[in-house]
This record gives structure tokens, C-alpha cells and sequence, in this order.
């Protein structure tokens, strides 16, 4: 046995360690919620000049010229807006259907595979997905998928003008497929979700399988689907790369989808390192800190939805 | 009653149209990629560094190793205070603080990584007037923190009560309880996680623009610009040269790959093990 001095000492050296252990994941918390709020303070603080420089004139301007000193963002914000709705209607309707037949329709052996396979699509780096977009899609835009939506639904603006292949229209459509794993991952979570009562019932009154699908268990989980569908958004709006390499980079407001366009992500990505001048680097930073607010509220609200539905958090 | 049938019969075919609509994506993209990059990969393309435009040959061996260090430092940044700040969910999790810390870490998982990457910019590029692939590691860690924070919260909350308790009753420090039978027994969890981490940030191309901002020469110090895989493959690819172009598809079977490799052996190797 220990003598009592001995084990005060072992007591003693225990606690220490304990109170060191414990300073240290307090430390790490506080740490992180610090870096959070630098990095929105670091952003404000950057984008100073701009803010005071321009005001409110900042988002709806269209001038974007370094050399006399002009920065208005409103096609910048038009192209990322346009780009990704774009995405979120064509993989809102694909992920949705796609994660009721995943959770409702598909037999086990099929589905955890195609889950698997979709949830790697998410993986592929953003880089691919552009270089896969600039050197496949966007000439198939141009030669064929542009042609005959025009020579189809011509008459709306929207389809008219002359085809680049790279353009809103293109990026709408990387954009959508870089969206689909993750709209298609939380609306399966969310429809798994519902109550099984609820399906029962339903096949109890004599609804076939696809009836119960669509007008019980999907009305059920609208609320999540729609929580995972502006998640997708806020993935979509702060995509650079991908968008940079198939948007075409002109920053001009064309009621055409196929005309080439610009997103705020897209302009920080090719003029950051080339800016010079205060105010210049300043607006250029603006644009991070509005992408920053905007994707913070986007995403803020999508997950305080899906904590209703899913209960987690 | 026929009507409602057939209806039903199209409606769970397209259902079906549409989930195999992804995974067709992603086939198609990987066939092609594989199929480009296969023609451009050899031996030199992995070992040789990048040549000027028109000379033929070369290679991205700098811009792997550089990727590499990147990542690696990203990890020794970020895996502590991720780890840390999921066992404080994990073992102090109730009240508003934790929720917010919660929502604030969801919430950082959809910030844009090019907003990071300025973040990283003005924190250590601008003060010192000098690109630097430390300041990539930065971003990269604040890109992984969400995911580590999040997956050892659940690796270690699925770590049976009793087990904790037992160790507690036995008079073990609450220090040895956590780190040597929590945290090991979490472990298969707590690895998936890092490796899906790793998995998001190695294809981050945009916060390395304005960050590690690249270079065509060795460099393995951390503190100066350095070359960067995904960099290589978008300079390259939006280059007007037909050469640059194919090393651009060669770099990205590299890159898709590692990360496939690296979901794979996250998802399907280590993560039942964790369930069971």
C-alpha cells in the first residue's frame, strides 16, 4: 500500500493531469469558434476600403474595371445566382427522385452500391469536374445539347443567341452534377426518416407503392427535402473552379443561358493574384465576404432545418 | 385500377432513371479521364519536373511531393483541434454552447473554399508579402476541421456508456479513461473520418491559388510558394497548348484516383470495421 504522503502525491499529479486534459479540449473549442469569427472579422476588416469606398452601389452596379477604379458586382451576382439555379432545379428534380427510389424502391443489394457509387461523384475533385466540363461537355453544347434546345424551345430568350459552349448554361449543368450527391444523400436520410406508419397506412387504404411515395412520403419530408436541396445550393453559389473553367468569364448580363457569364467565386479565383491597389484587392475581397454572408445563410438555414428533421446537432 | 398501375410502374421507373443517372455521370467522367490520362501518364510524368511549353516531356513530381507536404501539414494543424473539439462535444454535449459550436462547424462545412482561401491569404501571405505553402496547410485545416470535428463526435458518443464508466469506477484519471480506452476503442471511426478529410481537401484547387500559388521548381520548404498538383491541372487545362492539355488529363487520373483510393478504403474498409 502507498503511504498517505505517496498517494496525496499520485492524487495530486492525477488532477494535474486531468486539469491539463481538459484545458486543452476547452482550448481546442474556444480555438475554433475563434478561427470562425476571424475569418468573418478578417473579411469585414479586408474589405474595408470597398465597403466605405462603395457602399451599397456594390451590388448593384455593372461596371467591373481595375483601371478606373469602378467595381460593380450585379453581373457577377447574376451569373452565380443564374449558374446555380440552374444546378438546384435539375438536380433538385434528378437527387429527389433519385433518393426515393434509393430508400423506397430499390432492393438492398442495389442500393447501398448506387448509393456508394453517387456518394463518389461528391469525391471527384472540382478540377475534374471542369476539365471534364471544358473539353467534352462544352463542345457537345455547342455541336449538339445547345442546337437542339434552340431548334426546340428557340423562341424563349432564354435559348436564343449564338452558342460558345462555355456559358451559364454549361456550368448550370457541372454545377448540377457536383450538387446531385449531395442533394441526393440528405433526401434519401430525410425519407428513411419517416415514420413507417405513415407508408402502412397508406398501402393499408389500397395506395400502390409509387402513390405512397409520392403522395404520403415525400409531402412527409418535404421539409428535409428542401433543407437538402438549399444545402445543394449553397454548394453550388461558392463553387469556383469548375465554374471558372466552363462559365467563359465575361462579366455581362445576357438573357441567354448560353451566353458566356461570370460568378463572384470565378472572378476572386482569376484576379486575386494579378490585383493591385488598395481598393482594388479590397472589392476583390468584398466579393469573398458577400459569398462568405451569403453561403452562411444559405447553409445556416438548410441545416436548422435538417436538425428539425433529422435530429441531429 | 389498370391505369393507376401503369402509372405507377413509369413512376418507379423514372425513379430509377434518375438514380442511375448519377452513377452513369460519374462512369462516364472516370472512363474519360482514365482513357485521357492513360495516354499522357509514364514513368517521367511522375518523376520529372514541368518543362516550358513546347519542349516535350516533363512532369508534375513537384507539384505530388508539394500536394503531399501540403496535406500533411494541414493534418498536424487540424487533427488535434479537431479531435479535441469533437471530445468536447462528445463528453460535454449538451447546452447552447455545444449546439452552437455544432451548427457553427455544419455551417463552416459549406463555406466556399475559395472564401477560406482568402482567409488564409490575409492571415499569412498579406503580412508577409510572401506566398507560402503553410498558408495553404492553413486553409486546407479549416476545410478539414468540420469533418474530423463532426466524425470523432460520433466515433466517440458510439463508444458505449458502461465501457467509459467502468474505467471512471476503476479509478482511472479521466485524461487516461478518454485518451487510452475512449479514443482507441473509437479509433476505426475516428480514421474514416480523417481519411474523408484528407479525401475533401485533395482536390481543392481554388484557396491554393492566392496561397501556395505554385512554382515550376523544387520546393520543399513550406514557407515559400510551392508547386501544387490540382494548380498544375487547372494552369494547364486552360492553356492554349494541345501538350499542356494532356498533362492536364494525366494529373487529374492521378488525382482522381488517390481520392477514390482514399474513399474506398474510408468507406468500405474502415468504417464497417468501425460498426462492428
Amino acid at each position: 500500500m502507498d503511504q498517505p504522503a505517496q498517494r496525496r502525491r499520485r492524487y495530486a499529479a492525477v488532477a494535474a493531469t486531468d486539469r491539463a486534459f481538459l484545458f486543452a479540449v476547452y482550448a481546442a473549442v474556444g480555438l475554433f469558434v475563434l478561427l470562425v469569427a476571424l475569418l468573418f472579422a478578417s473579411l469585414v476588416h479586408g474589405s474595408w476600403p470597398s465597403l466605405r469606398e462603395f457602399g451599397a452601389r456594390f451590388l448593384w452596379t455593372s461596371q467591373w474595371n481595375p483601371v478606373t477604379n469602378q467595381f460593380g458586382a450585379l453581373p457577377l451576382i447574376f451569373g452565380t445566382l443564374v449558374s446555380s439555379l440552374i444546378a438546384i432545379v435539375l438536380a433538385g428534380i434528378v437527387g429527389v427522385l433519385a433518393a426515393a427510389f434509393l430508400a423506397e424502391f430499390a432492393p438492398g443489394w442495389l442500393a447501398r452500391p448506387l448509393s456508394f457509387i453517387i456518394e463518389l461523384l461528391a469525391a471527384v475533385p472540382s478540377v475534374v469536374f471542369g476539365l471534364w466540363g471544358l473539353f467534352v461537355l462544352a463542345p457537345a453544347v455547342r455541336s449538339s445539347i445547345g442546337p437542339f434546345l434552340q431548334k426546340t424551345l428557340g423562341f424563349l430568350p432564354i435559348f436564343a443567341g449564338p452558342i460558345y459552349g462555355v456559358g451559364l448554361f454549361t456550368a448550370g449543368l457541372v454545377l448540377a452534377l457536383m450538387i446531385l450527391p449531395t442533394v441526393t444523400a440528405i433526401s434519401r436520410e430525410v425519407i428513411a426518416a419517416i415514420a413507417r406508419d405513415q407508408r402502412e397506412a397508406s398501402m393499408a387504404l389500397g395506395a400502390t407503392k409509387w402513390e405512397t411515395v409520392a403522395s404520403v412520403v415525400l409531402p412527409a419530408a418535404r421539409v428535409g427535402i428542401f433543407g437538402a436541396i438549399v444545402l445543394g445550393l449553397g454548394r453550388a453559389l461558392g463553387e469556383t473552379i469548375a465554374t471558372t473553367m466552363v462559365i467563359g468569364n465575361r462579366p455581362e448580363i445576357a438573357a441567354s443561358l448560353f451566353a458566356p457569364s461570370y460568378t463572384l467565386a470565378s472572378l476572386i479565383a482569376n484576379e486575386f493574384t494579378e490585383a493591385n491597389g488598395r481598393i482594388y484587392v479590397s472589392a476583390l475581397l468584398e466579393l469573398g465576404l458577400l459569398l462568405f454572408l451569403v453561403s452562411f445563410v444559405v447553409n445556416g438555414f438548410a441545416r436548422l432545418m435538417l436538425y428539425t428533421v433529422l435530429r441531429r446537432g | 385500377m389498370r391505369a393507376r398501375h401503369i402509372r405507377s410502374f413509369i413512376g418507379t421507373a423514372l425513379t430509377a432513371f434518375c438514380a442511375s443517372l448519377g452513377a452513369v455521370a460519374l462512369l462516364l467522367i472516370f472512363a474519360y479521364v482514365l482513357l485521357q490520362g492513360f495516354r499522357a501518364l509514364n514513368p517521367a510524368f511522375v518523376t520529372q519536373l514541368p518543362v516550358p511549353v513546347g519542349e516535350s516531356g516533363g512532369g508534375v513530381a513537384n507539384g505530388i511531393v508539394g500536394s503531399a507536404i501540403t496535406v500533411a501539414l494541414a493534418i498536424v494543424i487540424a487533427m488535434p483541434i479537431g479531435l479535441l473539439s469533437g471530445l468536447f462535444l462528445a463528453l460535454f454535449g449538451r447546452g447552447w454552447f455545444p449546439s452552437v459550436v455544432r451548427f457553427l462547424s455544419d455551417v463552416l462545412s459549406g463555406i466556399p473554399s475559395i472564401a477560406i482561401g482568402l482567409f488564409a491569404y490575409i492571415l499569412f501571405v498579406a503580412p508577409f508579402r510572401h506566398f507560402s505553402a503553410l498558408s495553404a496547410s492553413f486553409a486546407f485545416a479549416m476545410l478539414m476541421l468540420p469533418v474530423i470535428l463532426r466524425t470523432s463526435e460520433d466515433a466517440v458518443r458510439s463508444v458505449p456508456r458502461e465501457i467509459r464508466e467502468g474505467a471512471l469506477a476503476l479509478g482511472m484519471s479521466e485524461y487516461a479513461t478518454t485518451m487510452r480506452i475512449v479514443v482507441p476503442a473509437a479509433r476505426s471511426a475516428i480514421i474514416t473520418g480523417l481519411l474523408l478529410s484528407i479525401a475533401r481537401v485533395t482536390g481543392e484547387t481554388a484557396p491554393l491559388i492566392f496561397t501556395a500559388f505554385g512554382t515550376p521548381f523544387w520546393e520543399l520548404n513550406p514557407s515559400n510558394p510551392m508547386a501544387q498538383l490540382p494548380l498544375q491541372i487547372f494552369t494547364y487545362a486552360i492553356s492554349a497548348y494541345q501538350s499542356w492539355h494532356q498533362q492536364a488529363w494525366a494529373g487529374a487520373l492521378l488525382l482522381i484516383c488517390a481520392v477514390f483510393v482514399l474513399n474506398v478504403f474510408a468507406r468500405l474498409v474502415l468504417s464497417p470495421m468501425a460498426k462492428r
